[in-house]
């Protein structure tokens, strides 16, 4: 499982460091690096792109997991660099991105828009979301594909009229989830776990923002 | 006053309905004109829901508006766009408004429409919402709360027997049927061969079918349909049919209107299944004509 991610527009980050003349670039060693978002080819693109735009960029890391805590020492370690930067510029995740933005005092702006939780397959360079972490996972009864992941509708009780040949209505390339399902379960002579009713989901089961202290849920109940 | 469509569809008559496409903007003259044409003609109005996700004017206001005026409504309702309060709450207003039927549909995706930047919502899915309405006649809304005052519905839900594959499609009907549904809407059929297959397997249930029709207008509108609407399926002959037409100002619906007519007729006359529900997309008014094509 890896965080997918994509470079926001250079005018969207252009529009972030507007007033500031002088960045600081962090880079992110892992997901960011083999999404090719924020690897350190991506950095040194980027390095240069600001100082086309007239920025001047006071240095860059790429930090080998930007979302770990480790990413204080490397901040207190290029210290001297920062300190003379008015902002840094997070090519990582969101979580990578908030987590220099915690342990650092200066003004910290995301190059990255963060998509979803996924995993390369396929083909080179293509990711493909697999979960959409809903807190109540319902494919022990959907032959292990994920309904509310892959289905356009995130459906829980079957596929709706707009499939067609097992593709979706949004776009003639996507499965539909469904069809998938049916099929799987065909094969694992599971059928009738598909005629199951499922109730409307409980959209609190995680309160937002998410937070679990391991033990607390079974004390409580 | 219309008989209530409950009691039309449990007389064994056989059923009429057709569908009334709220306008874009509050400009409502053509569509009241065409209520006015059909509410006496046929035994049911049935208004869609932002159909294929294009925001218009509401279908519940349109079903409530329909009542005013002396019709039927089928008030169509899907997950798309609400979540669970507001497709209650909706409910309670349809129904004080004097709206005793409601068609449940899972909705368009809103990549076909015309915000397609919007947040789909699908809180409850079209087996859910057939549920919930079910739920509030009980006394209840879906969180355990006791209604000041329930509704009673007459539930439709919707079945596409074109669709391919058929199997995953005929397991939801079940759960339709199931979670309390009492008639169902085809997708528009045009193979009648191939319905009465489906009417076969949907005779040992205790609900009533009507076949869903939609006016041909053109051999490039089915070939479109064929091309790009799922479920779908517009056999070749009468593509051909349709294209054979001489050339001329209003040929081609004619013979769209005598198409139409004339598989409501087989469907009547063979009895085939408990009615048809006629989809004219934007010629209404062209209603009356097929039904008198079709012998009514």
């Amino acid at each position: 499982m890896k965080t997918i991610t994509e470079q926001k527009s250079f005018d969207q980050i252009q529009e972030c460091l507007e007033k500031d003349e002088k960045v600081y670039i962090i880079g992110c060693g892992t997901c960011a690096t083999m999404c090719h978002t924020g690897g350190k080819y991506e950095v040194l693109e980027m390095k240069e792109k600001l100082q086309e735009a007239g920025k001047e960029v006071v240095g860059w890391m790429v930090i080998p997991t930007t979302c770990d805590d480790l990413t204080n020492d490397a901040l207190k370690d290029q210290a001297d660099k920062i300190e003379k930067a008015d902002s840094i510029l997070v090519m990582a995740c969101a979580f990578g991105t908030q987590t220099v933005a915690s342990f650092s005092d200066k003004p910290t702006y995301p190059a990255l828009d963060t998509l979803f939780i996924g995993k390369e397959g396929g083909e080179f360079g293509l990711f493909a979301e697999v979960c959409q972490q809903c807190g109540d996972c319902v494919i022990a009864y959907t032959g292990g594909i994920c309904p509310v992941t892959k289905c356009a509708k995130g459906l829980l009780n079957g596929p709706c009229g707009g499939t067609n040949d097992g593709k979706c209505e949004e776009d003639p390339e996507k499965d539909c989830a469904w069809t998938l399902i049916y099929k799987r379960l065909e094969e694992l002579g599971k059928l009738d776990s598909m005629k199951k009713y499922y109730p409307p989901r409980n959209h609190q089961k995680v309160d937002k923002p998410g937070k679990v202290l391991i033990g607390s849920r079974e004390e409580s109940e | 006053m219309p008989k209530p469509f409950r009691e039309v569809l449990n007389s064994g008559e056989f059923v009429v309905t057709a569908e009334i496409g709220p306008p874009k903007g509050t400009n409502l003259e053509s569509m009241l004109h065409h209520i006015d044409l059909l509410k006496d003609r046929i035994h049911a109005l049935n208004v869609t829901d932002n159909q294929s996700s294009v925001m218009r004017f509401p279908s519940v206001s349109t079903s409530i508006m329909i009542k005013g005026r002396g019709g039927e409504p089928v008030l169509q309702m899907t997950g798309r766009d609400r979540n669970r309060l507001a497709l209650q709450s909706d409910l309670l207003a349809a129904y004080y408004g004097g709206v005793r039927n409601v068609l449940c549909l899972t909705g368009d995706s809103i990549k076909v429409g015309d915000h397609k930047e919007a947040k789909s919502v699908f809180d409850l899915d079209s087996v859910q919402l057939v549920k919930m309405v079910r739920t509030m006649e009980s006394g209840f809304d879906l969180g355990g709360n006791e209604l000041e005052g329930a509704v009673e519905f007459c539930v439709g839900a919707i079945v596409t027997p074109e669709a391919n594959p058929i199997e995953p499609q005929l397991m939801k009907f079940e759960k339709k049927v199931e979670a309390g549904a009492e008639f169902f809407q085809t997708q528009a059929i045009y193979d009648l061969e191939r319905f009465k297959d489906f009417m076969k397997y949907a005779r040992q249930f205790d609900v009533k079918i009507l076949a869903g029709l939609v006016l041909l207008v053109s051999s490039r509108m089915a070939k479109f349909m064929n091309a790009n609407v799922p479920g779908i399926f517009v056999p070749d002959e009468l593509i051909d049919e349709m294209a054979n037409v001489p050339k001329g100002k209003g040929n081609a619906l004619r013979k769209g209107i005598e198409i139409a007519g004339r598989m409501i007729k087989e469907i009547k006359d063979e009895k085939i299944c408990d009615g048809v529900h006629i989809m004219a997309i934007g010629k209404e008014d062209k209603v009356p004509d097929i039904l008198e094509a079709a012998g009514m």
